[in-house]
C-alpha cells in the first residue's frame, strides 16, 4: 500500500489517476479547492477500494494555507510515497495580452503555486531518502508559442524547477517525476473541438501510475507527444514564427 | 459531436450536449426542453431530443456507498451516469453481481432506472427498478426529492420506467446480489415449433433462474436453442471479469449499405442453429449474459440506415400471437440475426414497478430489422395489428416508430403518468407518440 498525496483532486485527470491507485488499495490524500466535489470523490474513492482517504479544502493559491494543509496531510499519511500536484487552469490568451494581472494571476495557478507546493513536499521526500514528487506541466511548457505562452511559461518554469529538483534529489532515494499531457478531454478543454490526438482522462492516469511505479524522470502522455515536441522543439526560429501554432 | 442511439437511425441533433460532471450541479437553464441522456444503448428515439438539449449523465460516475445487507444482499449507492459494466468490474470480484441485467453491460443506472430494463431471470426477479431502493430525482424547478416505495412512492412509480421525462435521477441506491463465483453452468436445447419452447420453457421457469430462447425466425417452422443457466455456488473456477472483458472486438467501420440481407441472414441463421453445441457447459459470466457486447459497435453492421428493434410482450393467454408473429416474419422474408423469444411473470413480490414498466406477465419477442423501406413498414403493421389484438404493448427502449394509438392500447396508466412529466422535460419519443 502507498501513502498518497494529491493536490488539485478534483482534476479530471487527477480523480482518474486516483481511480487507478483506488483500486490498487492504496492510501489517499485529496486536496483541492471545492469540498463537496472533494467529499464527493472521496467516498468514491473509498468505494472503489481505497484503504484510507483524507480530505483538505485549499485553493492553490492560498500560499498561506500551505502549511496546515501540509501538516494535516503528514498527520494523515505518515510517511509520503508519492505526491502529484495537479492543479492547473488554462487561461484565455488574449486576455493574458491585455491584463497584466491576468496574466501573473495565471502565472501563480500554474507555475508558483506549484512551486511553493514542490518546494515543501520535495523537502519532506528528501528527509524520508524516498518517495515521489510527480507534477503535471505540459506539453505547452516545451516551447513559447503565440497561443498560449502565458500558461506555457507557466509549465515551462516548473518543469526547470524539477529538472532542478531531480537532480537534488537524485542524492537521495526521492525522485521528481514531470508528466507532460498533450491535448486531454477534460473541463478544462471542454470548449475545444476534439480531433484524433485527443486523449481521455484515463488514459494519462494510465501514464502517470506506471511513471511513478517506474521512477520515471519525465513522461509525455499519451506517448506520441514527446516525437511531436521533438520536432516541435528544434524548428528553427525563422521558420517557426512564420508558423501559427 | 452529434449523438444517436442505438438504432443509428439518421435524427435531428440536439441543440446543446451538456456535460455533467457533478450530482449536486443544478439543472441548466435552458430555452427548450431538456433530456438526460445515458449510455445511449436504447436503439429508438427514447434518449433522443432534436433542437433540444441533452444532459449527459455519463461524467457522473461516482460511487458513493456499499454496504452488505446480509449474507445475500448488498446496498450499492451510486451517481446514475454508472455504468453496470462498472459495477460488475469493481463488485463481480468481490463476489457481487447484479440482480437483474439487460442484454448489455454498457448502460447506465439511471437508463437502467429509466427503462425499467428486464433480463433472462423475469420469472425470478422481476426488472431492474424491483432492485433499486431509493433514488435521487432533481426536477426543472429545482426540487431535489428522495423517491422509494415509502418515500414520494408516486414519483417512484413514475420515474422507474419514466424514459427520462419526470426529471433527472442524479444517483440511485440499488441492491446486489451475492454470487458464489464468476461462473455460469448453462444448458441448451434445440426446439423445433413453439409448443416444444412452450414446454422446455415452462418445465425450465421451475428450476433454473435464467431462461431463454434464440429463434431461427426465417426458418419455414419456428426453431431455435433455448438456454437455461444458475450461477455456480462457491468454487470460483472462472477466470476474473476483467479478463473475459478485455477480448472485445469492434466493428472496424459503418459500411455504405448493410452486409446483412436476407440471403446471409438466412445463412447464418442456419448455421447458428445447427452449430456443435454442448448441452451442458459451464460459461463465464460475461459472454453468457452480454454475448453482443464481445463485438464492440456491431450496431454499425446495419449500414448508414441503421436498423429497426422490434420488442413486444403479450399477456399470458394470448401466446398464439407469438406463432401469429412469427409466421408474419417468415412469409416476409425479412427478419433477423438477434430473434429472442422470453417469459415475463415475476412472482408477486416483485410486480412490476412503474407505471410505464414494459414487463408484463405474457411472452415477450425480440428481433431487429433493417430498414427495407414500405416492406418493412408493411410487416411491422401487421405485427403492430397482431399485438393490439392480443392485448399486448411494445417496449419503448426499443422503439423509434409504434403508432400513437398502440403506444395508449399498451400503456394504461399513460394518463397518470402524464401529470409527474416535467415540463421542461421531453423527448423525441414522447412528443411522437403524445402529442
Ligand atoms: C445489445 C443490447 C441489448 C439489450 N438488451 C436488453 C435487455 O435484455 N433488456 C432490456 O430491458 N433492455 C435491453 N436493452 C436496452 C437497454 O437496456 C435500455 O435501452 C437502457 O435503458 C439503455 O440505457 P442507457 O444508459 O444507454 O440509456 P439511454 O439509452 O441513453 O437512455 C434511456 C432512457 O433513460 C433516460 N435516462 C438516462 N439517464 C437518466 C437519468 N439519470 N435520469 C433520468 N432518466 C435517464 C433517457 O432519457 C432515456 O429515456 C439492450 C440494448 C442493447 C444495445
Ligand atoms: N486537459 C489538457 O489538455 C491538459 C494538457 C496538458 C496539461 N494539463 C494539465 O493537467 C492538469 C489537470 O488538468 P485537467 O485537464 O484534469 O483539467 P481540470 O479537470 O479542469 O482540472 C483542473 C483542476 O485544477 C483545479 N484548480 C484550478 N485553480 C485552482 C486553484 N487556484 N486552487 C486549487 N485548485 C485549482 C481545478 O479545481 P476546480 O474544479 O475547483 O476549479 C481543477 O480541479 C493541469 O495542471 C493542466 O494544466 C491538461
Amino acid at each position: 500500500m502507498q501513502k498518497i498525496l494529491v493536490i488539485g483532486a478534483t482534476s479530471a485527470i487527477a480523480e482518474a489517476t486516483c481511480r487507478r491507485w483506488a483500486a490498487r488499495g492504496d492510501a489517499l490524500f485529496l486536496v483541492a479547492r471545492d469540498a463537496a466535489r472533494l467529499e464527493a470523490i472521496a467516498a468514491d474513492l473509498s468505494v472503489r477500494g481505497a484503504a484510507a482517504v483524507g480530505s483538505f479544502a485549499m485553493d492553490a493559491t492560498d500560499f498561506a494555507a500551505h502549511a496546515a494543509m501540509f501538516a494535516a496531510a503528514q498527520a494523515a499519511l505518515g510517511r509520503i510515497d508519492v505526491a502529484l500536484i495537479a492543479h492547473g487552469t488554462l487561461p484565455e490568451q488574449k486576455a493574458c495580452e491585455a491584463s497584466v494581472e491576468e496574466t501573473l494571476a495565471a502565472i501563480e495557478v500554474n507555475g508558483t503555486s506549484v512551486i511553493a507546493l514542490a518546494t515543501r513536499i520535495g523537502a519532506q521526500l528528501e528527509a524520508q531518502n524516498s518517495g515521489v514528487l510527480a507534477v503535471i506541466g505540459s506539453v505547452a511548457g516545451d516551447r513559447g508559442r503565440a497561443s498560449n505562452y502565458v500558461y506555457g511559461a507557466a509549465k515551462g518554469m516548473v518543469d526547470i524547477f524539477m529538472q532542478g529538483m531531480r537532480h537534488r534529489l537524485a542524492k537521495s532515494g526521492a525522485q521528481a517525476l514531470i508528466i507532460k499531457p498533450g491535448f486531454v478531454d477534460t473541463p478544462m478543454t471542454a470548449s475545444f473541438s476534439k480531433g484524433a490526438l485527443w486523449a481521455k482522462p484515463d488514459d494519462i492516469a494510465r501514464g502517470i501510475v506506471k511513471a511513478v511505479d517506474q521512477r520515471r524522470d519525465q513522461v509525455y502522455l499519451p506517448g506520441f507527444w514527446r516525437f511531436i515536441m521533438l520536432v516541435i522543439r528544434h524548428i528553427p526560429q525563422a521558420i517557426f514564427k512564420k508558423t501559427s501554432l | 459531436m452529434a449523438l444517436n442511439s442505438w438504432g443509428l437511425r439518421p435524427n435531428a441533433p440536439a441543440a446543446q450536449e451538456i456535460v455533467r460532471r457533478d450530482r449536486q450541479a443544478e439543472l441548466p437553464q435552458v430555452e427548450g426542453t431538456l433530456l438526460p441522456f445515458g449510455n445511449g444503448r436504447s436503439y429508438g428515439d427514447s434518449c433522443l431530443n432534436s433542437g433540444g438539449t441533452l444532459l449527459l449523465t455519463r461524467g457522473c460516475d461516482r460511487f458513493i456507498d456499499f454496504a452488505p445487507i446480509d449474507e445475500t444482499r448488498a446496498r450499492l449507492v451510486c451517481d446514475a451516469g454508472v455504468l453496470l459494466a462498472e459495477i460488475i468490474e469493481l463488485f463481480l470480484p468481490r463476489g457481487w453481481f447484479l440482480p437483474v441485467t439487460p442484454g448489455t453491460r454498457f448502460v447506465t443506472v439511471g437508463g437502467a432506472i429509466a427503462n425499467d430494463v428486464h433480463g433472462k431471470n423475469h420469472h425470478r426477479a422481476g426488472s431492474f427498478g424491483n432492485h433499486v431502493r431509493r433514488f435521487e430525482l432533481l426536477r426543472s424547478d429545482g426540487s431535489r426529492r428522495i423517491c422509494s416505495a415509502t418515500e414520494n412512492a408516486n414519483w417512484f412509480a413514475a420515474t422507474v420506467g419514466g424514459l427520462g421525462l419526470t426529471g433527472l435521477i442524479t444517483w440511485a441506491e440499488i441492491e446486489l446480489r451475492r454470487v458464489g463465483s464468476d461462473a455460469l453452468d448453462v444448458s441448451n436445447t434445440r426446439f423445433e415449433g413453439l409448443d416444444e419452447f412452450w414446454a422446455i420453457n415452462a418445465a425450465a421457469e421451475a428450476q433454473h433462474e435464467y431462461a431463454v430462447a434464440w429463434i431461427d425466425c426465417l426458418a419455414r417452422r419456428p426453431r431455435g436453442i433455448f438456454m437455461a443457466g444458475d450461477h455456480v455456488g462457491g468454487d470460483g473456477t472462472a477466470e476474473p471479469a476483467a479478463s473475459q472483458a478485455r477480448r472485445a472486438l469492434k466493428a472496424p467501420f459503418t459500411p455504405p449499405f448493410s452486409p446483412l440481407n436476407a440471403l446471409t441472414l438466412r445463412a447464418f441463421n442456419t448455421a447458428y442453429y445447427h452449430r456443435p453445441l454442448p448441452a451442458r457447459a459451464r460459461s463465464p459470466l460475461l459472454p453468457y449474459f452480454y454475448p453482443l457486447d464481445g463485438i464492440l459497435e456491431w450496431n454499425r453492421l446495419y449500414g448508414r440506415r441503421g436498423f429497426y428493434q422490434y420488442q413486444c410482450v403479450v399477456p399470458k393467454g394470448a401466446e398464439a400471437a407469438i406463432d401469429e408473429m412469427l409466421a408474419a416474419i417468415s412469409t416476409s422474408g425479412q427478419g433477423s440475426l438477434l430473434a429472442v423469444l422470453k417469459t415475463f411473470g415475476a412472482p408477486e413480490a416483485h410486480t412490476p414497478p412503474g407505471l410505464l414498466s414494459f414487463p408484463l406477465a405474457g411472452a415477450t419477442l425480440a428481433l431487429d430489422f433493417p430498414d427495407r423501406d414500405e416492406e418493412t413498414e408493411a410487416l411491422f403493421a401487421r405485427l403492430d395489428a397482431i399485438v393490439a389484438a392480443a392485448g399486448g404493448r411494445l417496449y419503448p427502449a426499443k422503439d423509434a416508430r409504434m403508432p400513437r394509438s398502440l403506444f395508449r392500447a399498451g400503456y394504461a396508466k399513460v394518463e397518470e403518468f402524464a401529470r409527474f412529466v416535467d415540463p421542461k422535460f421531453s423527448s423525441n419519443f414522447w412528443r411522437r407518440v403524445i402529442d
